[in-house]
């Protein structure tokens, strides 16, 4: 057992040359430049491109709603046209939900996922780079919309017909486009996205299913892997329903078929029945849209769940339970689409088939959070930034749950619906749940990421000032939502009795904005002159803190062993004497301090290479010909006429170049031959075992 | 294979997991030399367990096209807008295509039985024959398209033509993938590129395959077996329709309780 005890360097390539213990790879993926970037597989670094890339759609998707809540703080303001307004709350809403908090827990994801379990990448690395690109090309289509002057104007759901009929007005001045092309952007912006979402899934799950280390079973994975295991079997199945609902969306607009429209004016002038039903898109869509909302919080639910043990000094109460109420939440969030639709006639027997199951949800939901309060219980609590974090999580999404039990009862939601009392709500649950999540995240594995961790001082203000912020911006709204003020409406009258609570509530969301000014100085700040975090700043519980901060790149030297929950409590404090992780620990902690070098491997030579798969072009290049594709359907000009068939020139080459890219990624080797001195035919026939 | 690496004793599984286990993800083809897969913990090959993930994804897909024809299913009657199903689906036509498609199926087991017997000639030859048999129904879709599109059904013409097209028209873009797909992996095959322990890359272009061939199935019952007669006149507004299947399943919930 004592050679899987096997040293290294803290930063992976600091030291002199006694510190690389492994021969590395012929071509490192840790080389630096913007080519090695575009190149890379390595789930770290993938990880941190999503990250950077999603932060600032957050604050894009921010600087958007502080436009909402400049144009709203007086009555009948005119700061922005309604054309305008109606782009900024599109925006607001796809950009914060598409582009901002999805990808920022996929950054977790990759980060944090072989980490626990115990993995050196992810099952498919290309792949993993091919999600990332698709999803940055994706969210280009969408934003270019800005350079068009033709951003997406009809709300973040999209009801047909106002998307469906093209001969319904729709641009703005100034719109290069014939036909108003808004709703293309948004439509083919989805679907690149969904594209993105669906490959990065499909890779997470088989990474958690089949790349775990020996001991790490699956009732001992960390309850982070558990809900994002979960997290992303619903990207998988919810996300179809939404690319059918889109192309048949696009193939009304560009086909001129009548999917989602229940009428047209034939050549004649007269109005005619086409059997279209707008309804269809609202099912498909939240079909989608409700599993979409479990996507954006359970993530957030599972880093809570890695953090407040740790700062409890407790292991997570019940954490079997916690597994089945992720799961039972999931396998709920399927049944519950027409509680969106409850106000569209569908008949007493669907709302009350559908109100049952909506008020279901919150049980598993409760069990959740009695579990983190039970964890609390009795626990010796620290509160750090990232505990602030997870405890306002516990308290703030609680209200935005009760807001959302409220509206399971049919009748309470046919007043609510659509007023700003919905927005309060899912305020709460997205902002409150998923972000506070998500900082409390940063927070927790900023240091791991970095090796430097954040300022803790600066973090509590961020904390309490974005605490009070945030509610001073959306607790009002449920007041203003129960006197009446709807919701999307650009302006509100002088007498309307709005002006109060709207001026609070704005006054509220540019303090929240200015929240985020102060944790990116913290960010850069600490990047800085930020305390050295060593591997285990915390504590820590969980596999990802046995490494070094940042891991190499091949994160574990030897697969570590684990045989518990909390497999580093265990090495640390367990009963079982001097554990391999706990070696491995204590020789990083000696490196870093400088009190010894790295030590020389104590055993023969290591089995295997560490044998990592190569850097490559082609994940980027059929990112790039799949933008493209989607592109040539928004700009159809030029056209390209092959035999009779005529064709966008554009969405051709990308066709092209995208077939390209899969071949050359499908015919590449993955990496380079193993070296035959290392391999005396071993890895066959242990796999045979 | 999972519950014997269970079985052997840790050090042993440390050696087997260490090998190249992040390097055999990406891509249809692991390479020459790499084919010891680290012992995967869920006890199937990486790549295996990607296409069921992706099979049970796209059976929501399937599933939302199909709900979507099947609630426009006799809205063209109710409009009153021809060409009609009834008048213009030609069930022993299709079903002669149909039976090309389910024999593709049969090809494909035995292409994959020859190459987990290393016999690389018969997985060449089924495999041209599958991709064969696919490209028939394909050349059979295509003028069954064109003479629907003669008696002037088309995407605009009703709701049927649009659900139509639309459902069968993203199967047929997946049955072509998958011959594109065959394809490639014969002339890999061809250029020496696939060997008894690439049996994997041919069983999961084969799960792709008898996938679309099930999802025919489906879409051959529901689109042409099912007759049209029944539903013309007395068709139902999804809403009813869902009520209706809201209060079957409280009736069935009653009789249970």
């Amino acid at each position: 057992m004592a050679s899987i005890a096997q040293p290294v360097g803290p930063t992976g390539q600091a030291g002199g040359a006694g510190t690389q213990v492994l021969p590395s790879p012929a071509v490192r993926p840790s080389e630096t430049g913007l080519l090695s970037w575009i190149t890379t597989i390595d789930h770290k670094r993938i990880a941190i491109l999503y990250g950077v890339s999603a932060f600032a759609f957050l604050l894009l998707g921010g600087l958007e709603a502080m436009f909402i809540r400049l144009q709203l703080a007086r009555p009948e303001n005119d700061l922005v046209s309604l054309e305008r307004y109606n782009q900024l709350f599109t925006m607001h809403g796809t950009t914060m939900i598409f582009l901002a908090i999805m990808p920022l827990s996929v950054a977790f994801f990759n980060y944090v996922i072989p980490l626990q379990i115990g993995a050196r990448d992810v099952a498919f690395p290309r792949l993993n780079a091919f999600s990332y690109w698709t999803f940055l090309a994706g969210a280009l289509i969408l934003n270019l919309s800005w350079l068009a002057n033709a951003a997406p104007n009809q709300g973040w759901y999209g009801y047909a017909p106002l998307t469906a009929d093209i001969s319904l007005p729709g641009g703005v001045g100034g719109s290069p486009f014939s036909v108003a092309r808004n709703v293309d952007f948004w439509a083919l912006g989805l679907q690149v996205l969904g594209v993105a979402s669906m490959a990065g899934s499909f890779n997470f799950i088989v990474t958690i299913l089949n790349m775990r280390a020996p001991g790490v079973s699956m009732m001992r994975m960390g309850i982070f892997t558990w809900s994002a295991l979960i997290t992303n079997i619903l990207i998988v199945l919810a996300f179809p329903a939404i690319t059918v609902a889109l192309i048949l969306l696009s193939f009304d607009r560009f086909l001129g078929t009548s999917f989602y429209i229940p009428s047209i004016i034939n050549d004649a002038g007269q109005l005619t029945l086409t059997g279209g039903d707008p309804l269809l898109w609202q099912h498909l869509f939240w079909i989608f849209g409700h599993p979409e909302v479990y996507i954006l919080i359970l993530p957030a639910f599972g880093i809570v769940s890695e953090i407040i043990p740790v700062f409890s000094r407790k292991p997570l109460f019940g954490y079997a339970v916690m597994v089945y109420a992720i799961a039972a939440i999931a396998f709920l969030g399927f049944g519950v689409w027409v509680h969106h639709m409850f106000t569209t006639g569908l008949g007493p027997t669907p709302n009350a088939v559908f109100s049952a199951s909506t008020m279901l949800i919150a049980i598993p939901t409760g069990v959740k959070i009695f579990n983190w309060i039970g964890t609390m219980f009795g626990g010796h609590l620290n509160f750090t930034t990232p505990m602030l974090f997870a405890v306002g999580l516990v308290s703030q999404f609680t209200i935005g749950g009760i807001s959302g039990v409220m509206h399971a009862a049919v009748p309470v939601d046919t007043q609510h619906n659509d007023s700003y009392f919905v927005v309060a709500h899912f305020h709460y649950v997205l902002f409150g749940g998923s972000i506070f999540g998500i900082l409390a995240g940063i927070y927790f594995w900023f240091p791991k990421i970095t090796g430097k961790l954040l300022d803790d001082k600066i973090g509590k203000w961020h904390f309490w000032l974005t605490f009070a912020a945030f509610n001073l911006t959306f607790f009002p709204m449920h007041f203003l939502g129960l006197q009446g003020m709807p919701r999307r409406y650009s302006s509100y009258g002088d007498g309307s009795g709005f002006f109060t609570w709207n001026i609070v509530v704005s006054a509220g969301g540019i303090l929240l904005g200015a929240t985020f000014v102060l944790f990116l100085y913290n960010v850069a700040k600490s990047l800085q002159h930020g305390k050295p975090a060593g591997a285990d700043p915390w504590d820590a519980s969980n596999l990802e803190w046995s490494i070094a901060s940042p891991p190499a790149h091949y994160n574990f030297a030897t697969y570590p062993v684990t045989a518990s929950r909390d497999p580093l409590w265990e090495a640390k404090y367990g009963a079982h004497g001097h554990s391999p992780i706990q070696q491995e620990l204590e020789i990083i902690e000696k490196v870093h301090a400088g009190v010894e070098d790295a030590p020389a491997p104590t055993y023969e030579v290591v089995h295997h290479h560490v044998h990592m798969p190569n850097p490559s072009y082609y994940p980027f290049i059929a990112a790039l010909g799949f933008f493209l594709a989607a592109l040539g359907l928004i700009f159809s000009h030029p056209r390209l006429e092959i035999a009779r068939v005529d064709l966008p020139l554009l969405s051709t080459l990308g066709l092209i170049i995208m077939v390209v890219g899969i071949y050359g990624w499908c015919l590449e080797p993955a990496s380079d031959p193993e070296p035959a001195a290392t391999d005396p035919g071993g890895t066959v026939g242990h796999a045979g075992h | 294979m999972a519950s014997a690496t269970a079985a052997a004793p840790p050090v042993e599984r440390i050696e087997a997991t260490q090998a190249t286990q992040a390097a055999h993800g990406g891509g249809g083809h692991a390479g020459g030399g790499h084919s010891g897969m680290p012992a995967p913990s869920f006890g199937v090959d990486n790549r295996k367990l990607l296409m069921w993930m992706f099979l049970a994804s796209d059976c929501m897909f399937f599933g939302s096209l199909i709900a979507t024809y099947m609630i426009y299913r006799g809205r063209a009657e109710e409009i009153g807008v021809g060409p009609f199903p009834a008048d213009i689906l030609d069930i022993p036509y299709t079903s002669v295509s149909a039976f090309v498609l389910l024999m593709s199926s049969l090809t494909m087991v035995l292409a994959l039985a020859a190459i987990q017997k290393n016999d690389m000639r018969g997985l060449r030859v089924w495999l041209a024959a599958t991709s064969l048999l696919g490209t028939i129904f394909l050349g059979g879709q295509y003028f069954e398209f064109t003479e629907f599109f003669h008696e002037g059904l088309s995407l605009q013409t009703n709701m049927f033509g649009a659900s139509f097209f639309t459902l069968t028209g993203f199967h047929g873009t997946h049955v072509a993938i998958g011959v594109v797909w065959l394809v490639s992996l014969l002339f890999v095959s061809l250029r020496g590129g696939l060997s008894q322990k690439d049996a994997s890359s041919v069983e999961i272009a084969g799960l792709y395959w008898h996938f679309v061939d099930i999802v025919w199935i489906i879409i051959f019952t529901l689109v042409y077996l099912i007759p049209y007669d029944e539903v013309e006149g007395a068709a139902e507004t999804h809403t009813e329709g869902f009520l209706k299947a809201g209060t079957a399943v409280f009736r069935l919930l009653g009789m249970v309780t």
